[in-house]
């Protein structure tokens, strides 16, 4: 054992190498992005690393390798699990042998989310064992017993850190090699009585889980980490139940204080039912501190009604804490105050600040999306067009002056939507844009889709060679797995042909004429057609010399801020610089500017 | 006894590796430690923050507002922002040069952070003012801000450890061919 200062999804990755991991495969998506990459960091080589192509192949890999008795984890953040959730539901009656975890990571805010949902409902939906860690060492030491109880139970088991948990870090102790639990796989046995759903198996395995579920409950009840702390008073008549991070919150806030009953919730599936008793008695009434949905809240209502329980259950569902957003320290010491009738701290108002400036994210200097999209609102200016978005850097296209996406729903909708608009809007031009990574993840059946029911519909493939936003992970078309193997690429144009595409057209998007004219081009022409933006992501590429402006040409239109929105760009003294720490050099300025005044780097 | 930490900047600064190397520094000092910061849709040229803690008594990686005995601010509308977290007795460093964000340029605003140094002045009883543009210049490059302001927010003696404990950490964090610069902006503030 020794000291390390980790960050939770490091900590989540070496825990579960520390208790045998054999395989782990996901899908890139903040926050849950590091658990595999800390994991192929640390890979002896024992250890089966991949970036599988979306969440449901993930899903479905790790289902197999845990057939074979190997210790599986498929990771996630919570939107995947939606992606997933076809095989996750089934597998839930299948079953594994080897110990197999779920890591869905969610995201109150949430800060980088198309929602706020709750794994824990998805945990009660698919009825399997959930665990709920609220710190950096109880996420080190939780994964451990995931993997014991999925083992002990033949299930796989969810184990869902929120944001704060997956990227905050702290010094935890950590095992020495020596004392990892170490194993190996047996290999798959054939059994089609137990590996092959049919309506026969499933309703006999619908029955074991209930069955299951009910003794869990039990054995959660005794899980040490289902936590009933006893109030400093022992006549304390209030209590407060939480979990995860917002746990950590709570105990902050009482701090210094004369502190409730305390109920920490592991476990949110099978309910610790017994153990809620216990943490009900003898109290008036509950706070629940929860973050996203009510889950505790509506089980601890529940308990009381079936045990005739004369305890005030408050929390969301009564207005005494936000329904919405994440939890702070500050918003949790509130709501406590409130419930415990504390005083609240005078506030010493200070002078109101200056009006401060907002730095909402951006595309980098040189990012090929700007030029990408600015080829296409040239090409399409004075036209009726809809853009379609997709999830990936290129989302951020939408703020001005770019101004190009339209629509926004989640990984690959954006090549159907247009057809959708494209059905009821006649005379739009319609236009989908996707990632690379966001093409393989889930958009080539919007493709086949688009070419079987003859829509007429230009799609945009921002294709950088990478997964841009979570971090620049490999995909298909990068030719590197997490093995570290150099692959053959998966071609986007021979996949986009190969589904009965005829125009496929691979341009540059940093040469603008060309990249105009093969929009305006491509756009005229019937039916289902592509352009394949090719340029690599500019954080990943050595910068070239930055753009220089000549003052004595300039005449000061502003023309190259106005229509790019660069962050290089800036205006300083009065006048338009480049600003050279940031500039890498792209040249897209000095094909916008109308007198020819933006010239010095290498084209 | 806990060291409530608030770095604090804009994307691109060096603030995470600041906030790891403090953490680094005080973990060598037996001290338990743990931090929370922005990362994700924050990328190059966003509001960014770490919280860092040190000490014993502590549960949660975030701290509340009024909590933090020190704020490192990289730019000073930051510091701004993040001054609701700042304790009555707590004290700020704050790099004087401002960092235009895009929506400025774009709607022409004037933000060239005096005012924000103005008001920074007015309500705050121990400013620690750093001109981080002057240093850059001073040691010939602009990636040892961080480690400028670093030197600076140890000298306040607000944190529970000596240069010479930053200095170690930096050298176990940093490239070798780096070490002896990063020694120099660690001490530049004296």
């Amino acid at each position: 054992m020794h000291k390390e200062f980790l960050m939770g999804n490091a900590a989540i990755a070496r825990g579960a190498i520390a208790a045998g991991l054999d395989l782990i495969c996901g899908y890139p998506g903040t926050p849950s992005t590091e658990v595999l990459e800390t994991t192929a960091k640390n890979n002896k080589g024992d250890i089966y690393v991949e970036w599988s192509v979306n969440e449901k192949a993930a899903m479905e890999l790790g289902a197999g390798a845990a057939y074979c008795g190997a210790r599986t984890m498929v990771t996630m953040k919570q939107v995947g699990l939606n992606v997933a959730a076809d095989p996750l539901m089934s597998l839930a009656y299948i079953g594994v042998k080897g110990g197999m975890v779920i890591m869905v990571a969610d995201d109150p805010g949430p800060i980088s989310s198309q929602t706020e949902q709750d794994t824990r409902h998805f945990a009660a939906f698919s009825k399997l064992p959930c665990f709920d860690p609220s710190s950096v060492q109880e996420a080190y030491d939780m994964i451990r017993d995931a993997f014991a109880y999925s083992e002990m139970y033949h299930t796989p088991v969810l184990f869902r850190p929120t944001t704060r948990v997956c990227h905050g870090y702290a010094s935890i102790d950590v095992k020495d090699p020596e004392e990892y639990y170490t194993h190996k796989p047996e290999g798959f046995e054939k059994d089609p009585s137990k590996w092959v759903i049919f309506p026969k198996l499933s309703y006999n395995a619908h029955k074991n889980i209930e069955k299951r579920n009910i003794e869990l409950s039990d054995v959660f009840s005794e899980y040490h980490r289902n936590a009933i702390i006893l109030p400093a008073e022992p006549s304390c008549r209030k209590g407060i139940a939480s979990h995860g991070i917002s746990f950590t919150y709570v105990s902050e806030a009482i701090v210094d204080r004369s502190a409730p009953k305390l109920f920490k919730v592991s476990t949110p599936f099978p309910f610790p039912e017994k153990a809620a008793v216990e943490f009900l008695k003898d109290l008036d009434e509950v706070l629940c501190i929860e973050e996203l949905d009510p889950v505790i809240e509506r089980e601890l209502t529940y308990v009381c009604g079936k045990y005739h329980l004369n305890t005030k259950i408050r929390g969301k569902l009564t207005g005494d804490v936000q329904t919405a957003g994440e939890n702070t320290c500050d918003s949790v010491y509130c709501c406590i105050a409130e419930f415990m009738g504390w005083e609240k701290p005078a506030v010493k108002e200070m002078d109101a600040p200056p009006e401060l400036p907002v730095r909402p994210p951006v595309l980098c200097a040189g990012c090929p999306h700007r030029a990408s999209f600015y080829a296409v609102k040239t090409a399409m200016k004075g036209k009726k067009c809809v853009f379609c978005g997709d999830i990936g850097c290129y989302t951020l296209g939408n703020a001005m002056p770019l101004d190009m996406v339209d629509t926004c729903l989640c990984m690959g909708a954006g090549v159907n939507i247009t057809q959708g608009i494209g059905r009821m809007d006649p005379g739009t031009t319609c236009f989908a844009f996707v990632g690379d990574s966001t093409f393989f993840a889930s958009a080539i059946t919007g493709a086949v889709n688009a070419v079987y029911n003859q829509a007429d519909m230009t799609l945009i493939v921002l294709d950088n060679s990478t997964t841009a936003m979570t971090g620049h992970q490999p995909h298909p078309g990068t030719g590197h797995t997490m093995m570290g193997q150099v692959v053959d690429k998966v071609s986007i144009e021979a996949v986009l042909r190969g589904v009965g595409l005829k125009t496929v057209e691979t341009v540059d998007p940093l040469d603008l004429e060309t990249a105009v004219n093969t929009v305006k081009r491509v756009a005229e022409e019937k039916g289902v057609k592509a352009i394949i933006f090719k340029s690599p992501c500019a954080v990943l590429i050595k910068p070239e010399k930055p753009a220089v402006i000549d003052e004595d040409k300039c005449i000061g239109c502003k023309k190259c801020i106005n229509s790019l929105g660069c962050p290089g760009i800036i205006i300083s003294g009065g006048k338009v610089k480049i600003d050279s720490s940031l500039c890498t050099g792209c040249g897209l300025c000095s094909q916008v500017c109308p007198v020819d005044a933006i010239g010095g780097m290498d084209k | 006894m806990t060291n409530n930490i608030l770095l604090c900047g804009v994307g691109g600064q060096g603030i995470v590796l600041t906030s790891k190397l403090t953490a680094s520094a005080a973990m060598d000092k037996g001290y338990h430690v743990m931090s929370a910061e922005t990362i994700g849709m924050a990328q190059k040229g966003g509001s960014v923050f770490s919280f860092l803690r040190i000490g014993n008594e502590m549960y949660s990686p975030m701290f509340g507002r009024k909590q933090a005995d020190i704020i490192i601010a990289f730019e000073p509308a930051e510091a701004v922002r993040m001054l609701p977290y700042l304790s009555d007795s707590g004290c700020v460093i704050v790099n004087t040069h401002p960092v235009m964000p895009v929506t400025a340029v774009l709607k022409e605003s004037s933000y060239n952070g005096e005012e924000m140094m103005n008001y920074l002045k007015g309500c705050v009883n121990d400013l620690v003012i750093v001109d981080g543009a002057k240093a850059c210049r001073d040691l010939g490059s602009p990636k040892v801000l961080n480690m400028v302001m670093l030197g600076a927010a140890i000298r306040s003696g607000f944190l529970p450890f000596t240069i010479g404990d930053a200095e170690r950490a930096m050298e176990k964090n940093v490239k070798s061919q780096f070490v002896e610069l990063n020694k120099k902006a660690l001490n530049y503030i004296s």
